[in-house]
């Protein structure tokens, strides 16, 4: 299919939207009905048809304002956006592997030519042609990485492993849940993690340490996190917080099945081949309760998931305030039937909700 | 003045020691205030002949009792900010094997600790001790302005002037706590400050 691409908005007037497509192949993250920290890993080896699990690099209707909305950012900050003098390679490394996964998947849409290490780079949706010498950094515009990332959804945590970790070492981070890249730099994954409730005590993060530490080339591997976010604003960061945050205030019974969005990472993890370092994208799709609410399933689990969160979860992703009113209106969603296992819609086997 | 014992907090905050004398030939001993005390438990005539001891009173005065301790070098500076470029230069000497002291605040140890890095220097093969002052040096998310010896909670940025929350996330880095926008989702509702640890 030929993909159409949104002119939206991410700020201001938020004019960002899904289509019904976009709502159907939305990663809902949960596959029952209650939520708890996991180490919830798989192989990101594709996936049904048209997911978002199908391709290595998903590309959707938000691709060009994405991307538009991610020049801003960087016009605004350009810390978000910083790689230590040792990543270079590692940016490299991450340049091809999205090109090549990109040119393979979407051939449609992106072109990769190289003639030894003479490459032509052709992206179209964003009217880019470019020539350049791979691992040249004077014959690109911007470092690799950043060239790369400026023409890829979600955000890039580009990972060094030493000492039998991984350090934050370089990344583009302009869509992110509310942590700095400028501030965890240089940071250990557990360091960069400690803000975490409950998942430390749970032995998560050593259990998925070992399991990142293991990540072989051409086998990357997927999971899905979430939080909420008021408005579908893509740069929530804490270098704004003091701007967006009056935002989460501003829900009303009326509006917020409009303006309550569910916001859903999917996390992948690649193993670069010259560097060894370890690639962490992590994009973010946002869908409105509204939308949400279209597939029974969804509504009916939704609400049992939020209603029975631990208080510090609700805290730590930042909506305990919110929770009362969210339960209200998710509870109209809910008519106590059960739900099929897995986080699939399956519209055409659920039942439609119980009207009473 | 007793030691303060810091609460158990999240993995980014960094933790210290007691110092002790290790076996080397070359010994850099950095501190500020009432991290001389630390220096002067170690001391030892053959420690000394072979250290260098860069102090940085902060209004307190124990500069002449480390003196007495006649070590191989002894510089006292009026401030950190005065201070770091010869450190910077005295790390870019040292040979391998130099044993790194640092004892005072957190905020000398953790800026003297990053200089260390940046010369190559592991974090974790600089020991530490913990002495005087329990403030913190804080570093703004918004406007990225550090402000020195911040010792509430919360308190205002002296670059931007917002009211700041202290987090203890800690970057070793920029040597900084994290601190962040208390009243954004309700803007001018301001707690009432108190110090940290109460």
């Amino acid at each position: 299919m030929t993909l159409q691409f949104n002119d939206e908005t991410f700020r201001d007037d938020y004019s960002f939207h899904n289509s019904e497509r976009a709502i159907k192949r939305f990663p809902f993250p949960f596959d029952k009905d209650s939520y708890m920290y996991a180490v919830n890993m798989e192989q990101h080896r594709g996936g049904p048809s048209d997911s978002i699990y199908e391709k290595r690099f998903d590309v959707d209707e938000h691709y060009v304002s994405e991307m538009r909305d991610r020049a801003m950012v960087l016009a605004d900050d350009p810390l978000r956006c910083q790689s230590l003098p040792h990543m270079t390679l590692a940016g490299w490394d991450l340049l091809e592997l999205i090109m090549v996964s990109k040119s393979e998947d979407y051939p449609d849409l992106f072109e990769l030519h190289r003639d030894g290490d003479k490459w032509h780079w052709v992206n179209k949706p964003l009217g880019i042609d470019d020539h350049f010498t791979f691992m040249d950094g004077t014959t690109l515009p911007y470092g690799p990485m950043e060239y790369i990332t400026r023409q890829t959804q979600g955000d890039f945590c580009v990972l060094d492993q030493r000492d039998d970790n991984l350090w934050m070492d370089a990344g583009t981070i302009t869509t992110q849940a509310d942590w700095s890249l400028d501030f965890d730099i240089g940071m250990n994954f557990f360091e960069w993690h400690a803000p975490v409730p409950l998942a430390h005590e749970k032995g998560i993060f050593v259990r998925a340490l070992k399991f990142l530490l293991n990540i072989q080339q051409g086998a990357p591997a997927r999971r899905l996190n979430w939080t909420m976010t008021v408005n579908p604003l893509l740069d929530t960061s804490p270098e704004n917080y003091h701007k967006w945050g009056i935002q989460k205030t501003s829900l009303t019974p009326e509006n917020i099945g409009a303006k309550q969005h569910l916001r859903v990472e999917l996390q992948t993890f690649f193993r670069l081949p010259r560097s060894n370092a370890l690639v962490f994208p992590i994009r973010c799709y946002l869908c409105a309760f509204q939308d949400l609410m279209t597939v029974p399933k969804w509504g009916r689990r939704l609400h049992r998931v939020i209603r029975d969160l631990p208080e510090e979860l609700a805290t730590y992703k930042g909506f305990i305030d919110n929770r009362p009113m969210m339960l209200d209106y998710l509870s109209k969603f809910d008519d106590g039937l059960p739900t099929s296992n897995g986080i699939w819609p399956e519209i055409d086997s659920e039942p439609p909700l119980k009207s009473d | 003045m007793p030691k303060f014992e810091f609460p158990t907090s999240i993995l980014s905050r960094p933790v210290y020691g007691v110092l002790e004398a290790r076996a080397g030939h070359q010994h850099l001993m950095i501190a500020d205030a009432e991290g001389a005390e630390a220096i002067l438990d170690i001391a030892t005539p053959d420690l000394m002949a072979k250290t260098h001891i860069i102090y940085i009173p902060k209004g307190t005065d124990f500069a002449d009792e480390l003196r007495a301790l006649n070590p191989a070098q002894f510089y006292q500076g009026p401030s950190y900010a005065a201070s770091v470029s010869r450190i910077q230069r005295v790390l870019q000497d040292a040979a391998m094997g130099l044993q790194l002291y640092l004892a005072g605040t957190e905020g000398l140890m953790g800026q003297v600790q990053s200089e260390a890095m940046k010369a190559g220097i592991p974090h974790t093969a600089i020991q530490t001790e913990h002495r005087g002052s329990t403030a913190r040096r804080m570093q703004c998310v918004h406007c990225k302005g550090i402000t020195e010896d911040v010792a509430t909670d919360p308190f205002q940025c002296s670059h931007c002037n917002l009211n700041l929350f202290v987090r203890d996330h800690y970057s070793r880095r920029i040597a900084a706590y994290q601190a962040v926008c208390i009243d954004a989702e309700d803007p001018g509702y301001v707690p009432a400050q108190k110090g940290l640890y109460e």
